[in-house]
């Protein structure tokens, strides 16, 4: 082996880069699938705890209501009041020792991280929706729109625009918090570092490699939303629509200067 | 004359906590009537809008829409509101839709039209209020008076039987005051029903078939412009028109 850190490390990637690439593949996979599950639980559950309620309802629905909230509000803070590698522990070694329940690590692993994203991304929902002036739902309903027209063509929209930094936030979040999963054996990242490393007792050069990985992931996907929002916002601009097309809207005229070259 | 009574507000008192906001209203509009309501701000003219349109809930009383009242329970409140329009002080134009698309979601969602058809449609309203060569910006591109024809013609594209108008003009300096009124104006001349929330007393006293003043909650005194302007017979409404006039 190498006796320089950048020839060790050389030597490191040369040998174990299927390695690397593999966990690397597998950190992606959990973590976009997650993050994607998490934000539809997300709205799910946002969408249920905006539900206006009326005095008219009748009581059977607010009950009904009272109770889905309560228990998706114990949902929420139970998840994210503990940690994930507890939860990771307790609900896949848990689940098979206590109910006799033997889920594959893969939908564990799906399972604990959506469904920790999901709690996260409840109350930023909520938070989105509530950020939209109630102006936009009196727009709606003046319209003659009921809740789910407004919710669905008016205020989801919007909110989802508004919620897409912390979208983007829980998904790198979400690349970097998997190595948790390495404690059940999922082969990510940091489970396939840890294994390089113990080889060969390089454990520096090893999570070196491991880390500036970690960050062009994280990095590229940062990128990638914020061109996504960019294209979200659509164009500064907008056309003029004129009826008749041999008159000029003032201010669309473009001088070409024709004129001077006649002269 | 014996037009049909369009709406009809009995005995409507709205209350937020203890603090009583409207005290036992009595009006009625029938069809081509345009209504100004004139008062003081915080004499409770927008609740009694907002009531009307059910965006607001009346504590007691009832208000009858073609004789059906529609503050009872099981009354299907998006039905309702599709047939009278609402023009809001602050516009709420849909902010993620072009100026066209916010006048055709609510034909084609709510009243189940075909796409095309909507599109022709809403080019005619905003043909009429002139906005037509905007119809591709998004609200955030507009001015407010460009706004707030966008939301006139929004709301005429759902073909109200009734439209309501909360200040619209409020929100507006002085030359955008202008073509929103205008437009309001011609509408008038046609015939559309309106009851209307304002403080422009020139455009009451001249456009509007009847005059209502409230007071603390209360309507004061109403009848038509030029009794109203001319020869009120309630000291408060005297008073109140005095500041109005003296500039």
């Amino acid at each position: 082996m190498p006796q320089d850190f950048l020839g060790r490390i050389w030597y490191i990637l040369d040998n174990n880069w299927m390695s690397f690439l593999t966990g690397a593949v597998n950190t992606m996979i959990i973590a976009i699938v997650s993050t994607l599950i998490g934000c539809v639980i997300g709205f799910a559950v946002g969408l249920v705890q905006t539900i206006p309620l009326n005095k008219k309802d009748n009581p059977l629905k607010k009950g009904v209501l009272y109770l889905v909230r309560l228990i998706l509000n114990i949902y929420v803070e139970v998840f994210r009041g503990t940690p994930m590698m507890a939860q990771a522990m307790f609900i896949y070694f848990g689940s098979s020792a206590v109910f006799g329940i033997n889920m594959s690590m893969w939908f564990a692993a799906f399972f604990i991280v959506s469904i920790n994203t999901g709690a996260y991304m409840a109350e930023t929902v909520r938070g989105g929706i509530l950020s939209i002036d109630p102006g936009q739902t009196e727009g709606a309903k003046a319209i003659g729109m009921n809740h789910v027209q407004t919710m669905t063509y008016v205020i989801l929209p919007q909110a989802l625009r508004n919620i897409m930094p912390q979208i983007g936030n829980n998904l790198v979040i979400n690349i970097k918090d998997t190595c948790v999963l390495s404690t059940i054996g999922i082969v990510e990242l940091t489970y396939t570092t840890r294994s390089v490393s113990g080889a060969l007792y390089t454990y520096f050069e090893a999570f070196s490699i491991a880390m500036v990985i970690y960050f062009i992931l994280t990095f590229a996907c940062s990128r990638l939303l914020r061109m996504w929002e960019k294209r979200m916002d659509g164009s500064d601009n907008y056309d003029l629509a004129t009826t008749d097309t041999l008159a000029h809207t003032s201010g669309l005229y473009k001088y070409t200067g024709r004129e001077e070259e006649r002269d | 004359m014996s037009r049909e009574e369009v709406i009809r507000i009995h005995h409507l008192s709205k209350t937020f906590g203890k603090n009583v906001v409207l005290r036992d209203i009595d009006f009625s509009v029938c069809a081509g009537d345009v209504t100004c309501i004139i008062g003081a701000s915080g004499s409770g003219k927008s609740t009694l809008l907002r009531c009307l349109n059910l965006l607001e809930t009346p504590t007691t009383g009832e208000v009858y829409f073609h004789g059906q009242d529609i503050t009872k329970n099981g009354i299907d409140e998006a039905a309702y509101r599709s047939k009278v329009g609402m023009v809001f002080q602050s516009f709420n134009l849909f902010n993620n839709m072009t100026v066209l698309d916010n006048c055709m979601i609510g034909q084609i969602k709510v009243l189940k039209k075909k796409k095309a058809q909507a599109r022709e449609s809403a080019l005619s309203f905003l043909e009429k209020v002139g906005m037509a060569p905007y119809i591709n910006a998004k609200p955030r591109q507009l001015s407010g008076g460009q706004k707030q024809r966008v939301a006139i013609a929004r709301a005429l594209a759902m073909e109200p039987e009734l439209l309501l108008f909360d200040e619209p003009t409020s929100a507006l300096d002085p030359q955008m005051v202008g073509e929103v009124l205008d437009v309001m104006k011609k509408l008038a001349q046609e015939g559309l029903t309106m009851i209307i929330v304002t403080h422009e007393m020139a455009f009451a006293r001249d456009v509007s078939s009847h005059v209502v003043f409230m007071s603390d909650g209360v309507i004061a005194e109403e009848g038509k412009p030029d009794q109203i302007f001319n020869h009120p017979r309630n000291p408060k409404t005297t008073e109140f028109l005095s500041r109005f006039m003296r500039g």
